[in-house]
């Protein structure tokens, strides 16, 4: 028998293609099925093994549980199959059942003399495919490959239904682990292979045929009702059936939770390993150059943490603020906003503070008006300085958020910035549209931006993408570029974000900077800072990724170097482009920051445009935040985005860059903000 | 010939193990899986079978004596027991084995060390028809390999 091919074939985890609907499976199959057998009974395990022998299946006994789990978890495609004995010594057959599925999502059958009802039916819900009564049958056994070809089926089945996001999500948590402990190199190249990964998914997604199976997509509202089931059950208790049930999302299955939940535990791990820093955020900035990919990863995972915890906004804010939104905050300003995003909406409101009448915008959240979570009082400083720029493309990906959803995943936080810039954010905002777009998008936005009127930037938003508003970002057509490399231009705003479409816009606001004095007024793009966070946490989770890669850009941006974080950030996101070499020096890095974090997180990690969306807007919250705050020290890199969460601190960082910007900005006067009303 | 005669006499055991209804159908799948690799293989599984199980009966009995014993722990040996009882196809013992289980479900510790005495008759019997049962067969079939 070619044990080997069939077992190639077999082995679930491996090629999906396999077990595509309808393939061709092997003819020798189930022969050479791979059963783990656990049974504390030896003479029964003794008899399994000879009876699964017979039926052709490659055994492997265990007689403790542990060991079993143990086997299992050394070599997770090593098996198709397990079986177990229900009452055992060292641990009740049902617990490892609840592991396995959690860890490996095999198929499992139960085992046991005892055939009561309530038993039978305990095995049922905990999730057993099968319950055999001892004595067991050998033609039972024979049919028991039934189980395997049917997961396999199913399991194929969910990815064609929602598409694979989570591969997509998967990737970015990959690299989000790399970035944590690797330097800015790694996560510029994650970012970077996120970002293509991330596309090959969407490609692939539709395409079912492919061997990726079908994922669900993990948006950000979905995720953000796991975590809130998660919480409410309680981290440790959390099983996926009773998360499935709080959830009550349609077409969810236990194993998509399953798989997400341990994701998560696992990012939850890491975050408690990574982020010591001050609520994770601040890690995440402070690790600014060498760590954006890091910080973006762990910015964007504290901030989910965080955003699970609901502390993320008072964090942020905290954090940005503490950062004097130094990059250390900024990160988790990032992750937070990115993590709350919508939490961080209302929590950016009182961030505004800068009078933001824009706040009010805000609320709009369609369109990220990044200028919501800005308050105002960006005005004219803000806006001068790219900051703005960048925040209010942050506010601008911020706002497009929530609308995340709308924007068919793509940029969705360009559009969404673009829409909403339209209406708002005509500051900065449009800036964070172009960015968040793509780079496509940017084109049209670029001009937005440029310059000059920021508002009238922002009112060309409405192709979002142009949104960039460049109320001062005209500078650079290039803001939308977004590969924040207009940084230079950008006053010191400019935050590079010239990286990836969506990111650029933040860049844009860089670029703004000289411009932005002048257009933020207008455009109150700058305000974006403030909605960039606001955006940025509410991109939360997806955007996770974002975030922090946003959040390391800023920080690392402060510093002229600002591309560099981008860049970071970029290849955090994977895509952002933040060209973050833009912002003249602090501000570019918040912008690139987040706009690499946009980006490049979201492109690719963003599980789908919307995240990424989020993520720019978080981004560009950011690093309209950092803007300000770079403006005011320039060199507080680390301001940029210093807590993503804390619109509050974002305004206020906003507000002393605006008035460290000082230079025309004060024009700008962001209070009337609230997009509509640039008052250029 | 002797090898023949000693063939029927095995055959004429084991037919009363089934018909006196001391094993089951399962001991005819047990049966099944022996092959020439395994020539030996039920045999080796009766011989952890005995072993095991004598350690639960011990201990069952040990319980029985002691008064601190809690139902639960008597269930959980006999469920032990019952399991790999069936497997083996040791009917008697098993038939036993349920019964008891049921009286220890009423919570009737006498009628329950009653079914335990029971269970152990059954037990040693079977124990006691097998061996020999074994022995011929291994004495049996290793001229034939020789």
């Amino acid at each position: 028998m070619n044990v080997s091919s069939v077992k190639g074939s077999m082995s679930i985890s491996s090629s999906t293609s396999t077990w595509k609907a309808g393939d061709t499976i092997s003819d020798q199959f189930p022969a050479g099925l791979r059963v783990l057998v656990v049974d504390d009974d030896p003479t029964c395990l003794m008899i399994l093994e000879k009876m699964l022998i017979a039926c052709l299946y490659k055994v492997t006994k265990c007689n403790r549980a542990e060991t079993a789990l143990s086997k299992l978890r050394e070599n997770k495609n090593g098996y198709d199959i397990v079986l177990s004995d229900v009452h055992m010594p060292d641990m009740d057959g049902f617990k490892l059942l609840e592991h396995i599925g959690l860890e490996m999502d095999l198929p499992v059958i139960m085992m046991s003399a005892d055939d009561g009802k309530q038993v039978v039916m305990k095995g049922v819900t905990h999730g057993a495919c099968d319950y055999l009564i001892k004595p067991v049958r050998i033609e039972a056994l024979k049919n028991i490959w039934q189980h395997v070809v049917r997961k396999r089926k199913n399991e194929w089945k969910e990815f064609e239904q929602s598409g694979s996001v989570e591969e997509g999500d998967r990737q970015p948590k990959q690299s989000d682990d790399a970035d944590y402990s690797s330097s800015a190199n790694e996560g510029n190249w994650k970012g970077s292979k996120r970002r293509k990964d991330e596309e090959e998914e969407t490609d692939e997604r539709d395409d079912t045929s492919t061997l990726k199976k079908p994922r669900v997509v993990w948006s950000v509202e979905l995720h953000q009702q796991f975590v809130a089931a998660v919480n409410q059950l309680g981290i440790d208790k959390a099983v996926p059936k009773k998360i499935l049930e709080l959830m009550n999302v349609p077409g969810l299955t236990r194993e998509n939770v399953a798989s997400h939940l341990q994701k998560y535990r696992l990012y939850l791990r890491r975050l408690s390993g990574v982020s010591q820093h001050q609520s994770n955020l601040s890690t995440i900035i402070s690790a600014q150059d060498p760590t954006f990919g890091s910080l973006s990863s762990l910015s964007g995972l504290d901030l989910q943490t965080l955003a699970a915890t609901g502390q993320l906004p008072a964090q942020s804010l905290a954090r940005l603020q503490a950062a004097g939104l130094g990059r250390a905050t900024a990160k988790s300003a990032i992750p937070i906003t990115l993590v709350d995003q919508r939490n961080i909406f209302s929590f950016e409101n009182p961030k505004l503070r800068f009078g933001e009448g824009q706040q009010q915008h805000m609320t709009n959240k369609q369109q990220v008006n990044l200028l919501h979570g800005i308050p105002t009082t960006m005005e004219p400083k803000q806006l001068v300085s790219l900051r703005h720029a960048a925040q209010s493309v942050g506010n601008m990906n911020m706002q497009v958020p929530p609308h995340g959803p709308q924007s068919s995943q793509n940029n969705p936080l360009l559009m969404q910035m673009g829409q909403q810039q339209q209406q708002q954010q005509s500051r900065g905002q449009i800036l964070v549209d172009s960015t968040i777009n793509h780079a496509p998008r940017l084109s049209s936005m670029g001009q937005p931006i440029l310059s000059n009127g920021m508002a009238t930037n922002v009112s060309s938003r409405s192709g979002i993408p142009e949104n960039i508003r460049a109320p001062g970002y005209s500078q650079t057509p290039s803001m939308l570029n977004f590969p924040m490399n207009h940084a230079s231009e950008l006053p010191g705003n400019c935050f590079p974000l010239g990286s990836t479409p969506g990111v650029s816009n933040l860049t844009s606001k860089g670029a703004f900077q000289e411009d932005v004095n002048s257009e933020i007024k207008g455009s109150g793009g700058f305000m974006p800072s403030y909605d960039v966070f606001n955006d940025l946490n509410q991109y939360k989770p997806q955007s996770w990724e974002l975030q922090n890669v946003g959040i390391a850009f800023d920080s690392s941006q402060h510093s002229n170097s600002l591309q560099g974080n981008l860049d970071l950030t970029q290849s955090a996101l994977g895509q952002q482009g933040f060209s973050s070499g833009q912002m003249n020096g602090h501000n570019r890095s918040a912008a690139v920051a987040s706009k690499a974090m946009f980006s490049t997180g979201n492109v690719k990690e963003l599980r789908s445009a919307q995240n990424v969306n989020q993520h720019l807007n978080n981004l560009l919250v950011d690093n309209t935040i950092r803007v300000k705050s770079e403006r005011v020290c320039d060199a507080s890199p680390a301001n940029i985005f210093p807590d993503h969460f804390g619109q509050d601190d974002l305004m206020s960082a906003l507000l002393k860059q605006q008035e460290s910007v000082a230079s025309s900005e004060n024009e700008f006067d962001f209070d009337g903000y609230s997009m509509n009303n640039i008052p250029v | 010939m002797e090898s023949k005669h000693v063939n029927q006499q095995i055959a004429a055991m084991r037919q009363s193990f089934f018909d006196e209804e001391v094993l089951d159908e399962f001991f005819s799948q047990l049966e099944q899986l022996e092959d020439q690799n395994n020539p030996n293989f039920v045999e080796e599984v009766f011989t952890m079978y005995f072993r095991d199980s004598t350690t639960l009966l011990e201990t069952v009995e040990q319980a029985m004596k002691t008064i601190s014993i809690t139902l639960a722990k008597m269930d959980k040996i006999l469920h032990q027991l019952k399991g790999s009882s069936a497997s083996v196809g040791a009917n008697k013992v098993l038939n036993e084995i349920n019964k008891t289980r049921q009286v220890l479900e009423k919570g009737n510790l006498e009628g329950t060390k009653a079914g335990i005495w029971e269970m152990r008759k059954e037990y040693d019997s079977l124990k006691a028809k097998l061996e020999p049962y074994f022995q011929l067969k291994q004495a049996n079939s290793v001229p034939q390999e020789k």
